[in-house]
């Protein structure tokens, strides 16, 4: 029980990953990798938790209290952002990839290669 | 290599790895007991010094600013990618929007949908400013400001005015917003380097913690990074909405 | 507060799972929205109220809508391409 975020975080990337290697579409694949994605950020978090401890936001509580780790916050917070943002350019591929190829499926597409 | 080879070649390779994420994660120590000490030293620290009492956003802008930097352009740099690739192909096919087909008409948005979208439309744009503003005060900061920001654009498709917004064409507006955004950063480093210390650091007058305009320059880089980042998110969905055929506009729900 | 972690990590890993497990794209972007939604949720349990804004904006809104626009572009293309005679 006391590892259970580790366990989540790694049967999530795993399961990403199995997503992604026997996807039939594009557009899924970019799905799964946000799941893949979305594993690291539990595990950073898991790293700074701290039982008992608050937000690290000391605007009502006074400077002393017991929060949790400010840097793992900061981390994952541009890392979400910017992780959308590029599976926006790979949306984008993959639209480009069915103008050229007629396809999504990443099978079918292998084959057509001539 | 059929498909059915790959599942099994890559369950094969996954229970490897498996074993060994799970080796080297129950190795850590246990969840739930912080160790190191960076996270203390800043809880402790961050808000004497920096006179900002949101300590994620001290962390964010000002001790670790030059990582934030580095992910804007991340962000700009696949702004300015999806973009592209997706104008490479509207010099050949500039087609004008099939309306006429009568199998891609979508139904036009009833008037619920268009009162509630722009009536919305005030309060979201509005509290986006909020969670920019109040970033180094309280949850928020120009990341999630600026994606708040740009889902106002998402209620104007929504509610079916895309087309009157289409036509007023703030298309320059939007890159001007977006570029000034990420150059506002740098900017604001160099500040740094103009009052004679180092690049990006915190050389505005401090304030007192809890005022809106304390913690030196992390306002100054909240805004600049909310702008970038609801000006970027406005442009990827126009860059998709552009390409669509099909049109939302208010009408009778059919 | 142990009880509330543990069922949010498995509900957590069950719409992960879903995610993956759901082929048809269209489908599949509702049951991401969702799943950044229970993400949301659990970095609210790990006190964290930063990331969870980001992700409940980033994760159920902006990214669904991108893949259902994508998905849009792509059904109008394929449309464009019967009107062709392909």
């Amino acid at each position: 029980m006391i590892h259970l975020p580790y366990l989540v975080a790694a049967w999530l990337f795993l399961v990403g990953l199995y997503g992604i290697v026997t996807s039939r579409n594009l557009v899924h694949a970019v799905t799964c990798l946000s799941v893949v994605q979305s594993s690291t950020y539990i595990l950073l978090l898991a790293v700074g938790f701290e039982r008992g401890g608050t937000a690290p936001i000391f605007l009502d509580v006074p400077v002393g209290t017991k929060a949790v780790d400010p840097v793992v916050g900061a981390l994952t917070l541009t890392d979400i952002v910017v992780g959308a943002t590029v599976s926006a350019l790979l949306l984008a591929l993959a639209v480009q990839v069915y103008k050229h190829h007629g396809t999504l499926d990443p099978e079918r597409f292998r084959s057509r290669e001539d | 290599m059929t498909p059915s080879l790959r599942r099994r070649v890559f369950l094969a390779a996954a229970v490897v790895a498996g074993g060994l994420l799970l080796w080297g994660l129950t190795g850590l120590p246990d969840y739930g007991v912080y160790q190191g000490p960076y996270g203390d030293v800043l809880n402790a620290v961050a808000v004497g010094e920096r006179k900002a009492t949101n300590v994620v956003a001290a962390v964010t802008f000002d001790y670790r600013g030059v990582d934030t930097m580095g992910e804007e352009y991340i962000l700009f740099a696949a702004v300015v990618g999806v973009a592209i690739v997706l104008r490479a192909q509207r010099g050949e096919t500039e087609q004008p929007p099939d309306e006429d087909a009568a199998d891609r008409r979508a139904p036009g948005t009833s008037n619920a949908v268009r009162v509630l979208g722009l009536a919305l439309l005030g309060p979201v744009v509005l509290f986006g400013i909020y969670v920019v503003a109040h970033g180094h005060l309280s949850p928020g900061g120009g990341f999630q400001g600026g994606v708040l920001l740009a889902t106002g654009a998402l209620l104007v498709y929504l509610s079916g005015e895309y087309v009157t917004l289409r036509r007023v064409r703030p298309v320059a507006l939007i890159d001007l917003a977006e570029s000034s955004g990420a150059a506002g950063y740098v900017a604001i480093g160099l500040l740094g380097l103009a009052a004679g210390g180092t690049f990006l650091e915190n050389v505005l007058p401090l304030g007192q913690p809890g005022a809106l305009l304390s913690a030196g320059t992390m306002p100054l880089i909240n805004l600049a990074v909310g702008l970038e980042v609801a000006a970027g998110f406005v442009l990827l969905i126009s860059e998709f909405l552009e390409q669509t055929l099909v049109v939302r506009r208010p009408g009778e729900v059919t | 507060m142990i009880v509330l972690e543990v069922v949010v990590f498995l509900l957590v890993a069950a719409g992960g799972t879903a995610v993956v497990l759901t082929r048809d794209p269209l489908n599949q972007a509702i049951v991401a929205s969702f799943y950044g939604l229970i993400l949301g949720i659990m970095f609210l349990v790990f006190q964290a109220p930063d990331v969870a804004l980001s992700q409940i904006t980033v994760g159920a809104v902006a990214l669904p809508l991108m893949i259902v626009l994508a998905l849009a572009k792509v059904r109008a293309l394929a449309g464009g391409r019967k009107e062709d005679g392909e």
